[in-house]
Order: C-alpha cells, then sequence, then structure tokens
C-alpha cells in the first residue's frame, strides 16, 4: 500500500454513548483509526460492535439528545467533534458522502429518481437545472444503470433493490466527495446482485479516486474490497491491518472465530464449524479487562486488564498474547470447536 | 418423473417425503385495479425426495418461492396441485383435522423465532404447548421433557423460567429448535433459521443442527439463500429460480461442477472471505430475478443467461437426469468444473 498518500481522516479516541434507562450504554469505546486518501477501509464486526455507530459519529449524524461523542475525529486537518451543524451540513455529500443498507430509506417515495439526484447536485454546485440533470444522466449511466433516460423520470418505488442501490450511489457520488461511507451496501441485496453493485462501487471510487470505508458483517466482502480492515468488537478496535495481515496471519483470537466462523465455499469441509461461544458482551456491563475475554479460548490472567492496540508495521491486536503465544493458541482454537 | 436422484432404485426403502409436481398459485391484485388480477406462479411444479437422515439443502435468491414450497410441504400452505408423500400416504388433500395425526412427525423452524414465541409466556410453557396440544400428558412428564429438550439444544433448565425478551438471537433460535423438537418430529423443514445471526452465532446453530441429526436421526430440508451455510449442512442440494428448481444433486458436485448456467453464476457472485488477489473470473449476471408474475418465455433464465439462444426464448427446459444422480434444466447444461 503507499505510505505516500496524503491522511485524510483521523480518528482519536471517539467515544459515543447513549444515556438509556438501564444505564449508559458504551457504544463506542475509544477508538482510533486513520484513512488515507483514494484507501478503502473495512470495518467489520457483529451487530452491536459500534461499526455503524461510529462513521455515523464521522458523519456527525448521531444527534440523539441523549447521545455523548467525545474524543476527536479530524477531516483534511479540520475537526468534526462539536463543529456547527451549518458547517456540517456544507460538508456532508460535498467532501463525506454515505450510502446505507436499505436504498429505500435513502430515497423519498414521492420524487423521481432524476429530481433527487438534481437537488443533490444543486444543493452543492451552482448549476443550472438543466446542467445538473444532465450530470445526472451521466451518473447514473456511470453506475451502470440501464437506460438513465428513462430512469431519470421513474420513482423509486419503480426500480428493483439493486437499481435503487445503484441510483443511491450515483446520488452518494455526485459530488465526487474524498470520502465515502458505506454502511452494510449490499446487505439487503441478492447475491447476484451484491456482485454487480461491489464491481460499481470498486469502479467508481477509483474513477473519482474516494476514500472508502465500507461497513460490513460480510468477510467475504471485506476481502474482495478492502485495502485494510478494522476488526471491531464491544465497540472497540480488536485487530487492524492490510487486508492481507488480517486474512492471512490473523492475531487476534476473535479474529480467529470471526473467519473460523464461516463455512468454506470451497476447499475440504469442516465437520463442525469453529464457533465463538457464548454472545457479545451487553454494552452497559462491559469486563474491567479485555472485552473478548469471556469468550476467549485463550485468555489468562493479564486479560482483566483492557489491552492496548498494539503491533508492527501497522498490523496491530488489542490482545496480550505475544507472537510465540499465538502460534501455540492458534491451531488449539482451530481444531477444537467451541461446543453449544 | 425427472427429478429422480440414482437413491431411488433402492427401491427397498420410500422416501419419508416426496412431492410430485407441487404447484402453488396465488392471484394478486384485484379485478378492478388498474393492473387488474394476476396469477403468480410461486411454486411451480417442483419434484422432491427426502430421504431418512438426510440433509437436503434448498437455495435460491429472493422471490425464487423457496419459503413458499417450504410451507406447502408442511401444509402450512394450500396446495393448488400436485401432491405430496408423507412416508408413502398423500397428504396434500388432507384437511386441517386429517392432519393432525401427521403434523407432529412434520415440524418447522423458522428464520425469526422471536416472532413466532408469544412474549407473555415464559419459554418453558412455549416450548411445553405442542407436547399439551398434541400428547396428554402430566405435568411431571412435561416437566421432565421440557428440561431434556432444554438440555438438547444448550440451554438451561432455569433459563425456562425466563420470557422470549430476555434471549439473545441465538438462544431464541434454540428456543425455536426446541419447539420443533418437542413432539420428537422426523422431518425438521428449516426456512432460513440462521440467515438473521451473526456470523459466529450461525455457526453455532449450525453446528447444533448437526449434532441432533447424529443424536435423533432427523431427516432435514434446509432452506438458506446463503450458498456456503448450504454446502456445510446438507449432502444433496437443489437450487431453484423463479418457482422451479433448476438443478439438483449431491451438493459437492452441483458446487464443484455446476451444470446450469444459473448455479454457476450464483457460486461465483459469491465474494470468498480470503485474499487472492488473482480474482477468480467471475460471471456476474446482468439485471435482477425478473418479476413473478410475469415470467419469461421459454427458459425463465435466459434473459440474464450468458450462453442463452433462441431455443432457449421459445421452449421451456424441463429437470432431466445427468449422470451422478444429478439433474438440470437446461437446453445446453455446462460441463466440467468452472473456468
Amino acid at each position: 500500500m503507499p505510505e505516500s498518500r496524503e491522511l485524510l481522516l483521523s480518528v482519536r479516541e471517539l467515544s459515543v454513548s447513549f444515556r438509556t434507562r438501564s444505564g449508559i450504554v458504551h457504544a463506542v469505546d475509544r477508538l482510533s483509526f486513520d484513512l488515507r486518501q483514494g484507501e478503502v477501509l473495512g470495518v467489520v464486526g457483529e451487530s452491536g460492535s459500534g461499526k455503524s455507530v461510529s462513521m455515523l459519529a464521522v458523519m456527525g449524524l448521531v444527534t440523539d439528545p441523549n447521545a455523548i461523542v467525545q474524543g476527536s475525529i479530524v477531516f483534511r486537518g479540520q475537526e468534526l467533534v462539536g463543529t456547527a451543524e451549518k458547517r456540517m451540513r456544507a460538508m456532508r455529500g460535498r467532501d463525506i458522502a454515505m450510502i446505507f443498507q436499505d436504498p429505500m430509506t435513502a430515497l423519498t417515495p414521492v420524487y423521481t429518481v432524476g429530481w433527487q439526484i438534481v437537488e443533490q447536485i444543486q444543493a452543492h454546485q451552482p448549476l443550472s437545472k438543466k446542467a445538473a440533470r444532465l450530470q445526472a444522466r451521466e451518473l447514473l449511466g456511470a453506475v451502470g444503470m440501464p437506460n438513465p433516460d428513462a430512469q431519470l423520470d421513474r420513482f423509486p418505488h419503480q426500480l428493483s433493490g439493486g437499481m435503487r442501490q445503484r441510483a443511491v450511489i450515483a446520488m452518494a457520488l455526485a459530488c465526487r466527495p474524498a470520502l465515502l461511507i458505506a454502511d452494510e451496501p449490499t446487505t439487503a441485496l441478492d447475491v447476484t446482485v451484491q456482485a454487480q453493485i461491489l464491481e460499481v462501487l470498486d469502479h467508481m471510487r477509483k474513477t473519482i479516486g474516494s476514500a472508502v470505508i465500507l461497513i460490513t458483517h460480510d468477510m467475504g466482502v471485506v476481502a474482495e474490497l478492502a485495502d485494510r480492515v478494522m476488526v471491531m468488537y464491544a465497540g472497540r478496535a480488536a485487530e487492524t491491518g492490510t487486508a492481507s495481515d488480517l486474512f492471512n496471519d490473523p492475531w487476534h483470537p476473535y479474529t480467529w472465530g470471526l473467519l473460523g466462523s464461516i463455512p468454506p465455499l470451497s476447499g475440504p469441509k469442516p465437520r463442525r464449524l469453529l464457533s465463538i461461544a457464548g454472545a457479545p458482551p451487553s454494552l452497559v456491563h462491559l469486563p474491567d479487562g479485555c472485552a473478548f475475554a469471556p469468550r476467549c479460548p485463550s485468555r489468562f490472567e493479564l486479560c482483566s486488564k483492557r489491552p492496548a492496540l498494539s503491533g508492527v508495521l501497522e498490523h496491530d491486536a488489542a490482545c496480550f498474547l505475544d507472537e510465540d503465544a499465538r502460534v501455540l493458541a492458534r491451531p488449539a482454537m482451530a481444531t477444537d470447536g467451541a461446543g453449544p | 418423473m425427472n427429478a429422480r436422484i440414482d437413491r431411488d432404485t433402492e427401491a427397498s426403502s420410500e422416501p419419508v417425503l416426496e412431492a410430485r409436481d407441487l404447484k402453488k398459485h396465488y392471484v394478486v391484485g384485484h379485478r378492478l385495479s388498474r393492473t387488474g388480477k394476476k396469477l403468480v406462479k410461486a411454486v411451480d411444479g417442483v419434484n422432491l425426495k427426502l430421504w431418512a437422515g438426510e440433509t437436503f439443502g434448498l437455495v435460491g435468491e429472493s422471490g425464487c418461492g423457496k419459503s413458499t414450497f417450504a410451507k406447502c410441504l408442511v401444509r402450512l400452505h394450500s396446495i393448488t396441485s400436485g401432491s405430496l408423500f408423507f412416508e408413502g400416504r398423500d397428504i396434500s388433500a388432507l384437511s386441517m383435522r386429517a392432519l393432525r395425526p401427521i403434523r407432529p412427525h412434520l415440524q418447522m423452524v423458522f428464520q425469526d423465532p422471536y416472532a413466532s414465541l408469544n412474549p407473555r409466556r415464559r419459554v418453558g410453557e412455549l416450548i411445553a404447548e405442542p407436547i399439551r396440544v398434541h400428547t396428554p400428558s402430566t405435568a411431571p412428564e412435561i416437566r421432565i421433557r421440557i428440561a431434556e429438550l432444554a438440555d438438547l439444544v444448550g440451554l438451561t433448565t432455569e433459563q425456562m423460567e425466563r420470557y422470549p425478551h430476555e434471549f439473545s438471537g441465538g438462544q431464541r433460535q434454540r428456543i425455536g429448535i426446541a419447539r420443533a423438537l418437542a413432539l420428537s418430529p422426523r422431518v425438521i423443514v428449516a426456512d432460513e433459521p440462521v440467515s438473521a445471526l451473526d456470523v459466529s452465532v450461525q455457526a453455532q446453530i449450525i453446528n447444533l443442527f448437526a449434532d441432533l441429526q447424529e443424536r435423533l436421526g432427523l431427516t432435514y430440508l434446509f432452506i438458506a439463500h446463503d450458498l456456503s451455510v448450504i454446502r456445510q449442512v446438507s449432502t444433496r442440494a437443489a437450487v431453484m429460480y423463479l418457482g422451479s428448481v433448476v438443478e439438483v444433486g449431491p451438493t459437492r458436485d452441483v458446487y464443484e461442477t455446476p451444470a446450469h448456467p444459473y448455479t454457476r453464476a450464483l457460486i461465483s457472485a459469491v465474494p470468498a472471505p480470503s485474499i487472492n488477489r488473482a480474482r477468480r473470473t467471475r460471471e456476474i449476471l446482468e439485471g435482477d430475478s425478473p418479476d413473478p408474475s410475469n415470467p419469461p418465455s421459454g427458459c425463465r433464465f435466459h434473459p440474464r443467461c450468458f450462453q442463452a439462444q433462441q431455443r432457449c426464448k421459445d421452449e421451456r427446459p424441463v429437470l432431466q437426469d445427468i449422470a451422478g444422480g444429478r439433474a438440470v434444466a437446461c437446453h445446453f447444461p455446462l460441463t466440467g468444473p468452472p473456468r
């Protein structure tokens, strides 16, 4: 990966918590990561791991009155935490855009697709309606929408799921944002349509040069697109590294479990899948030490303290196991699937 | 009969469950609406034999009719035409009353167990309900049975006193499985039982299904849209597209050398969770699944097929046997492994 690329986003000690009736929910707990220009960062984790909330915080979209956002989010040298809503609004869509899982929630049902894309373009660029419409048409063509002229005048409900997601991608990329956050962009789609959309996303980000944060629970999707990966667990980063670090030499026992849980599509079929015993912890009562310790087959005394993210050459894990211990622990885990 | 599998020749045994040319059609819309009434052929002539002790996987994308088919198999839906045999007996036209003695043997596990659990009743009572309905038992008998079932699915007896909302997704699916097991069924039809679960929990439930089969000799029809899940759980598998089976055979062969272009495209579309930068050549299908109320002529897959010819537009292919206990519905089946 080119080291020379400029830093685009730098998140330090980001915490997002929510006051609820049952206590304070620590959705994101002191999360730090960097993103360079044009880079694709895959953020993986199970539901409740804080992957969506942390990226909503980057967008400045954590607006719940009971939410507390702390830490620092620096985008192109500018601090975003505490920035006035008016400035965030100008940036959103122009510099940072977002795609959501369900395209129907991003589109209003009462206007045509063309109208919505034109609105997005005109919100950030001084263009005439005609010019904006021409640009919208071009965008729809670029995202592989068949017959883009006709699609401009159709309503979202007249499009299939895949077409809607294409329209949303066109809209998100209308202003050539430096950062695109894609939150489970293909989860609601069938696998053949998912393949189409991943292709479009990859093609578009290469043409425009946007950096992408790809949030997903699907390790396959990450392997397909990401340059670097961050594995999240209980609101914290468990492991970060290049995609080949993560898939070829994972360090964190949670990453081992996550990869072992996926039934393989080729090669020998394991008699039992490697599963992770138990369920993710409640975010109200997080364990004092490592959040994964209660489910971890390799835990030891040190794990009652919280491990810091550390490693070499940008491959970091929040785990006390050293290299030798990892080598010993990993095969042991691979042979014995934790029972139900 | 077209979907005939080689085990068929072992005349000694009959399938536990068999569907012959099973159809389920719905009328949608209203005659006065703009688009008028339409007939949706959700399941359009499916043949299937389920042999004792096997796991049969049924895979397909949304709207292909796999869930409708599942509900027809356990007679939660009425059947439009065709027949359904349970242990040799035709149950396709039985009345609800006549079906009651059959129901205990034919149980279903759903995708979202929470939707089927009454939030105001304790889990133990929920699991006891089918027992109370079908087999007159005393309170201590039921208590013992509940403890047994809880143990089978990996829950504790204490948890039986709790309410559904106190459980995580994976545990709720365990409760759903315990309910299905309560009457010691022979066949379990599991409709997307793991697709709502996180991957680590999904692995637990897949392992549980395998363990239960080993211990209780169950027969499964396992439905999923996730191809890797189907590969893991099943020994035979069928691929459905728009209401009919396009390919069926031993799971390993179907995955290694898919004979139907749709199967091949489906498998190649799954992103692999590994870094192999020499990427596979992918056949990316164009377009989406067509509208089931207005299916294409001929082969229903032809508008998206990379090798479609005139014949595919005119003539609908039937499921035909090929070697190795496999069958495929294609005029130009593929041979050899994918590129």
